[in-house]
């Protein structure tokens, strides 16, 4: 096992056995950061200490996690309904790190929601898990009804006077319900469509009341921040960012799978020391640096930090820090093509342009898959990344996500989609 | 008559009833109050449709939006076992339509489609979140990994053996 101090996400978590109960827990340093906030620190204090941090949400955006909460009103928690929503949807191919925080260390989760109950002053909590983590919700149930025996969730938490409990919802699954506005729409128990941005959720969320929604991994920081505070936390990037990050690798690579590491870790090295290179007989071409919403980066660019500004220098995205990686045996378009299947199916229809779009898209590449697509399906291809791609085309982010691949795609593989023409179809015949 | 086109059990709608007055309005309760109907009867029927969006005070066309609008909630009879072969991207990397077109060719059925005895449903699914070990499936509530065409006849096997 990582120790605490350096490897704080997986510090705890073995996967060969049981997750640690709230003795073992606390045993290995967990709830130190609750005593310390609920008893020394106001709510202030602790959003205070995260905006110090640096910390940025893990579930793709990036955004300030410290500046989202000081947006929310600042009635207590026992005069004002006010939600805390853990984004545990993960439906983003290629990502699978919520899941190892919520199985290997479920309580990390609850105190991490706690933390952030009681700096925004939430009166519920909410873990909106997706719907086939059936593991996970075992495991994450059995942590809360736990913990709540034990007095760390529920009325009046160690004497305080502050109360906060959590309610683990299981969603029916659709992509888009990660979309945290979609999110709250869902857990109203409605079809899962996004909300207009404006006012924001920390304003007017679930059921118009003020509420955050923050991914697992943004989360599962928040009690080390509190502990061992705001500046330790920010030494422990490498680069421009702070914090450590669960990165992954999937793809033909000698050790596919996820590390903790420090935030800024080169991509080459995530791929060549930590997934042990290509298996022999591939080599890399592209990669899908965070999840398959974000842009391809070429096997060339990979000499780049993994954190949120380098790699855009490149072309790519953060994204979920989950890289999908294209070898040079499988053909980019078949795999655009199994990439736009899945953000049409996903799509929630509710505004023209990616609902009508996104089928047409993921058509266009049947055709040149099958032999049958012309010159002019490039163009119209390159004309939808353009237009679904801008941001503010389409009412949510979802267009724009799934053109992020297709744009890049369309620029990196141009040879393989002539190919397509001439050839009459895939030339390496993947199976579609 | 089956079971589907019978009211609901006592017990469930009480269940029901019970979770819908947890939440803040009763309807927050919908897709959790179907996926009590569907661990009991496999699928939601229409008759079972209307009688929980009674109780959680919505139309039925509402809940029916609802119950359509995901993937986990199946609004048609599947069988006993649902296998759910992952299709997105890194398993499709890894060879997954390999595995749909081998379960297609052994139980004689297209994805979507349940076998003539009952005992089988394939239905493709969206990643599964276990991307590593790909290419992945889930029988029943049960993920494997790494699956391959031997594991595959091992659970059909099985899937035979065990009705539920
Ligand atoms: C289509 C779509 C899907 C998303 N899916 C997820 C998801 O599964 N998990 C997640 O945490 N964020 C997801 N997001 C991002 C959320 O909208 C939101 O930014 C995030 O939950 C905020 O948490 P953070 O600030 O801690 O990162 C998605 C966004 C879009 C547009
Ligand atoms: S962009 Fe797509 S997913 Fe987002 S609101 Fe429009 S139709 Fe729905
Ligand atoms: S792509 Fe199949 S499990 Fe993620």
């Amino acid at each position: 096992m990582n120790s605490l101090s350096e490897r704080p996400l997986t510090a705890m978590i073995d996967l060969a056995g049981p997750p640690p109960d709230c003795a073992a827990y606390g045993n290995a340093g967990g709830w130190q950061g609750t005593r310390k906030a609920l008893k020394t620190l106001t709510p202030d204090e602790v959003i205070s200490m995260v905006t110090r941090s640096r910390l940025r949400g893990r579930g793709g955006a990036g955004f300030p996690t410290g500046l989202k909460w000081s947006t929310v009103p600042k009635d207590p928690a026992s005069k004002r309904r006010k939600y805390l929503v853990a984004n545990a949807d993960e439906m983003e191919p290629g990502t699978f790190k919520d899941r190892i925080l919520m199985e290997g260390n479920p309580l990390q989760l609850v105190e991490g929601m706690l933390l952030a109950g009681y700096a925004i002053q939430a009166s519920h909590g909410i873990i909106f898990l997706r719907g086939e983590y059936f593991l996970a919700h075992q495991r994450l149930q059995h942590a809360i009804d736990e913990a709540r025996h034990l007095g760390w969730l529920g009325e009046n938490i160690l004497g305080t006077g502050f109360s906060f409990d959590i309610d683990l919802h299981s969603s029916g699954g659709r992509y888009i319900c990660g979309e945290a506005t979609a999110l709250l729409t869902a857990l109203e128990g409605s079809r899962a469509v996004p909300r207009g941005k404006l006012p924001p959720s920390q304003i007017s969320g679930l059921w118009g009341a003020p509420s955050v929604v923050n991914n697992v991994e943004t989360l599962c920081n928040i009690s080390h921040i509190v502990t061992h505070g705001p500046e330790w936390f920010d030494g422990l990037g490498t680069g421009a960012d702070s914090g450590t990050k669960l990165y992954g690798v999937s793809g033909r690579v000698c050790r596919p799978g996820f590390w903790e590491l420090p935030m800024g870790t080169p991509l080459r090295d995530l791929i060549e020391v930590h997934a042990g290179g290509m298996k022999s007989g591939y080599a890399l071409r592209a990669l899908l640096p965070g999840g398959a919403s974000t842009p391809f980066v070429d096997a060339a660019d990979i000499d780049i930090p993994m954190d949120y500004d380098s790699i855009k220098k490149v072309g790519g995205r953060l994204g979920t820090g989950m890289a999908i990686l294209l070898d040079d045996r499988t053909c980019p378009v078949g795999m655009l093509r199994n990439l736009e299947h899945f953000f049409a199916q996903e799509s929630c229809g509710w505004c023209t342009p990616c609902r009508d779009g996104l089928p047409w898209v993921e058509r266009l590449l049947d055709a040149l898959e099958d032999g049958t697509g012309t010159e002019d399906d490039i163009e119209q291809l390159m004309r939808h990344a353009r237009i679904l791609g801008s941001p503010g085309r389409t009412f949510c982010a979802h267009a724009p996500g799934a053109m992020a691949p297709l744009a890049s795609g369309l620029a990196l593989f141009r040879d393989d989609f002539t190919a397509h023409l001439t050839g009459h179809g895939c030339p390496l015949h993947h199976a579609a | 008559m089956s079971t589907a086109d019978l009211p609901l059990p006592d017990d469930l709608r009480q269940e029901i009833l019970t979770l819908a007055g947890s939440e803040h309005r009763p309807r927050a309760a919908s897709v959790s109050a179907l996926r009590l109907v569907q661990a009991r009867f496999r699928w939601i029927s229409d008759r079972h449709l209307a009688e929980v969006a009674q109780l959680l005070n919505m139309s039925t066309a509402d809940l029916d939006g609802v119950a359509t609008y995901f993937n986990l909630l199946f609004r048609k009879p599947v069988g006993q076992h649902v296998f759910m072969i992952c299709d997105s991207v890194c398993c499709w990397i890894m060879g997954c339509k390999d595995l749909s077109d081998h379960l297609c060719k052994k139980l004689n059925i297209r994805p979507g489609e349940t076998t003539p005895d009952g005992a089988i449903t394939l239905l493709p699914i969206v990643c599964l979140g276990h991307c590593d070990r790909a290419p992945v499936m889930l029988f029943d509530e049960t993920v494997h990994e790494d699956v391959d065409t031997a594991a595959l006849d091992r659970l059909i096997a099985e899937a035979q053996e065990t009705p539920r």
